[in-house]
């Protein structure tokens, strides 16, 4: 048993924000205003503080409240990349909740509930642990979707995402029930050790609605069919904040469900994690070629790079894990400065999100086209951009393990997807000019324009990056 | 007569069965969604306590209680959600949910 103050002291960015928001729900209700007011800026503080308390902190690892929470390399830097997007969204998505005359002072506390939820997924160390994180981070998500919820669209938005990720969620249940009784105990490293190699059928049924109920929350294919509904319907903060923090939290969960508690299956899991990957990319190609709203259009490549982080998971091993980490650090940063792009896009006053919004951005706001551009360029995975290397990283793992077959269709359907992305920046450069945009605030500006550099520039410095990920993906073993 | 535990297993098989159906299969009404919801959290909790009793263990009693508190909290957030979803489509027939499509 560890003693009380150390156990807590290992889950310290977690009780800042629980602390925090408690006190901050206290603010907005004496406050009895409906506006954000301070709230907001108190929120990025909190967050920001659990970022600082985590790269400051300690670095040994432990787990603690008997078998429940898990603090190590791994979960520490999942829990940086989240903490970073819901910062940053947070941050650039104030203008537009003002202009959509939505900035109520909830919206803050549940992006700080949702983000502890995710934070207590990461470091979900057992299946309780787990699915109570999970359950505090979606509970926060359905209110978020529908949070503008005079608009129809917002308020059926919720109402999908709520009714799909009950039954998510559900699945995810029974299986962890199977998986209790045919293991006898709910912490991942005791179901390891039950299992070592040889798994009874009630394990594998387990193991397989466990993973319907995970690639519900990664959007992968075939359980990504909410995708594209919510993420057009919620208001476009809170689909910046869904695609950032919330896939880097389903995703590591997913790594260290998989890899801890189910390594002596790795032929079992990995058929599963195959087939998910070869799907979302192959649909996340495909499907968004005919969009015309760009947050429909981004859910579906949202879909499609799950299926290239899976094929990371589905390698293995350290190599693959560190890909998948380097993956979603990279995807992290050119989401946010997409998604900075898109909230810029209001013509005298409204909120617009059609793709041929964007029509001769280049001649009414060069800078804003360019930099948008080179998001694109990246998600296309374009070299010598970010985005190229993170999914060079992902298929070189995959051959280490010998995923020949998984590579080349993952190559392949890369290749359709640059046209769409390509698309956008045709459509921005060489079509005549649509009504020109009004002038971005400042928080969206700088958050595009730096994503843009960081994306230009992470090949000049890939050695500081790459040795993170590999730390991290180090203690998962 | 001693009931087994793949007897507990079966009625919790067949309760997750009716409603993942439920939730599929249904057209009618939202309501009926989170009905079926709740039968499925309630067969997860059959089969915890099912598991935890033969097992000799209490972990699967604790879960079993962890998913009553979060069920509760769930049904609170869907139905408000219903409400405001109603407010705005004048419906909740499932039919009807369809602005976004595609």
């Amino acid at each position: 048993m560890t003693p009380l103050p150390l156990a807590l002291a290992h889950c310290l960015p977690e009780l800042i924000l629980a602390a925090g928001v408690l006190v901050l729900v206290l603010l907005g209700a004496i406050r009895g205003r409906e506006s954000d007011g301070p709230v907001t800026e108190i929120a990025a503080g909190l967050l920001g503080g659990a970022i600082v308390v985590i790269l400051l902190g300690g670095k040994t690892n432990a787990i603690v409240f008997d078998g429940a929470f898990i603090n190590d390399g791994f979960g520490r830097f999942m829990k940086v990349l989240t903490l970073a997007g819901s910062l940053v969204t947070l941050v650039m998505s104030r203008d537009f909740l003002a202009a959509e005359k939505i900035d109520k002072f909830e919206f803050p506390i549940l992006i700080l509930l949702s983000t502890l939820g995710m934070l207590m997924l990461i470091s979900a160390a057992g299946l309780i642990a787990l699915y109570l994180g999970l359950e505090l981070m979606s509970l926060a998500l359905y209110v978020l979707a529908a949070f503008h919820r005079d608009n129809i669209r917002a308020s059926e938005a919720g109402l999908k995402y709520f009714v799909l990720g009950a039954l998510s969620s559900g699945m995810l249940l029974y299986g962890a029930s199977l998986l209790y009784g045919f293991a006898g105990t709910v912490s991942f490293a005791g179901i390891a050790e039950t299992i070592n190699g040889k798994a009874s059928l009630g394990v594998v049924f387990g193991l397989v609605f466990l993973m319907v109920g995970l690639a519900f929350k990664m959007s992968a294919v075939p359980f990504h069919m909410w995708t594209p509904d919510v993420y057009e319907g919620a208001p476009t903060p809170v689909t910046a904040f869904f695609i950032t923090a919330v896939k880097m939290a389903a995703v590591a969960i997913t790594l260290r469900v998989i890899l801890t508690a189910f390594p002596g299956i790795t032929a079992q899991w990995r058929q599963i994690v195959i087939f998910l990957s070869i799907l979302s990319m192959v649909l996340g190609a495909f499907a968004a070629i005919g969009q015309a709203n760009i947050k429909r259009l981004m859910a579906y490549s949202t879909i499609g790079h799950v299926g290239f982080a899976l094929v990371g998971l589905a390698a293995g091993g350290e190599t693959g894990v560190a890909s998948v980490l380097a993956y979603m650090a990279i995807y992290l940063v050119m989401t946010l400065g997409t998604f900075a792009g898109i909230l810029s896009m209001r013509v005298s006053g409204e909120g617009v999100e059609n793709i041929s919004d964007l029509s001769g951005l280049a001649r009414t706001d060069g800078v804003m086209a360019f930099f948008f551009a080179t998001m694109m360029f990246s998600l296309a995975g374009i070299p010598p951009l970010a985005g190229f290397f993170a999914k060079w990283y992902v298929f070189n793992a995959a051959i280490q393990a010998r995923l020949y077959a998984l590579a080349v269709i993952g190559v392949l359907s890369s290749a359709v997807a640059a046209f769409y992305y390509l698309r956008i920046v045709k459509i921005m450069y060489f079509d005549e000019p649509a009504p020109a945009f009004d002038r971005p605030a400042l928080a969206p500006r700088i958050v595009l324009a730096g994503s843009g550099i960081i994306v230009v520039f992470l090949f000049a410095y890939p050695g500081l990056f790459i040795d993170a990920t590999t730390a991290a993906a180090k203690s998962l073993f | 007569m001693t009931i087994s535990l793949a007897q507990f297993l079966i009625v919790a098989a067949i309760l997750f069965t009716l409603g993942v159906a439920g939730v599929i299969l249904n057209r009618k009404n939202i309501i009926v969604v989170l009905m079926s919801v709740e039968l499925i959290l309630l067969s997860v909790n059959l089969n915890l306590v099912a598991f935890s009793a033969f097992l000799g263990d209490l972990t699967g009693q604790v879960f079993a209680l962890f998913i009553l508190t979060v069920a509760a909290a769930e049904a609170a957030i869907g139905l408000a959600i219903l409400v405001a979803y109603y407010r705005n489509r004048g419906s909740i027939a499932v039919d009807d949910i369809n602005m976004m499509k595609g």
